[in-house]
């Protein structure tokens, strides 16, 4: 028991160029708008990087490692809640692959290396449809949605 | 233009069922998707290249074998345009209600 994993691979087309869409994972100010959430690092393959609240408290709520980063191209993390990190097990990965399709963008994450079952999993599960989805929407609108928004807010993949 | 093709995917029992079958357990081969329905392997295939077009489903390939894997994303965004706006409606008549029955209440 625990050893099995799972995979989530979540789609969506972007009306926006690879470098927008790049920069609205990895910059700070960027993604506090449309994910709540800032994702801090230097993003150098073997960097740490974290994932904050962004608020007056500015919890940090993930942490893991910079693995590949080819921008605006592909970025793949390692993903696992904060107070966990030192745990290698505990490690999830997370892959951004950005293609060109049309005049958009084919953004596709893929989450992998999940223990099934896990309260990690069920909460990325229902994040991240909310987080792509406000992304698209911040991206294409310039209007994200509020991801804290009841019932499907979530602190593990928001 | 998302929209259309979302509502068209959902628009049928089977297509429907092979969401279910994915949000049960994601990444299935088409063998497995097929061993829960009663129908001809084609037809399967059929209806999972019309929710790959809607983008509800997207498949990656491993060694000899396509896995099938739920995708959300389009959902997420028909519930933020077409459910979520209701709902706030009706929360919003709630709201009114109350004030005006404890309004009431106040013996104004």
């Amino acid at each position: 028991m625990g050893n099995e994993k799972t995979t989530f691979v979540y789609v969506t087309y972007i009306r926006a160029s690879a470098e927008k869409i790049f920069e609205a994972i990895t910059r700070p100010e960027i993604a506090a708008r449309y994910w709540g959430h800032e994702n801090v690092s230097d993003w150098k393959p073997g960097s740490r990087w974290e994932h904050i609240r962004a608020d007056a408290a500015r919890d940090v709520k993930l942490a893991g490692d910079v693995v590949e980063s080819d921008p605006p191209k592909r970025l793949v993390i390692t993903w696992a809640g904060a107070s966990e990190y030192d745990n290698p097990d505990a490690h999830s990965r997370v892959t951004f692959d950005l293609v060109p399709y049309d005049d958009m963008v084919r953004l596709t994450v893929t989450h992998d290396e999940l223990e099934a079952g896990s309260g990690m999993a069920a909460g990325i599960s229902k994040g991240w449809p909310l987080v792509l989805s406000s992304l698209k929407s911040y991206l294409e609108t310039d209007e994200g949605i509020d991801v804290f928004a009841e019932p499907c807010a979530t602190d593990a993949a928001a | 233009m998302d929209d259309d093709k979302t509502f068209k995917a959902l628009g049928d029992p089977t297509r429907r069922k092979l969401l279910d079958l994915l949000c049960e357990k994601n990444g299935q081969t088409l063998g497995q998707l097929c061993e829960h329905l009663d129908m001809k392997r084609q037809s399967v295939t059929q209806h999972i290249g019309l929710l790959e077009e809607a983008n509800l489903v997207s498949t990656v390939k491993r060694g000899r074998e396509k896995h099938h894997f739920l995708n959300p994303v389009p959902l997420q965004m028909v519930y933020e345009r077409w459910i979520r706006k209701f709902e706030q409606q009706r929360l919003a008549l709630l709201h009114d209600l109350k004030t005006e029955l404890e309004g009431e209440q106040d013996g104004q």
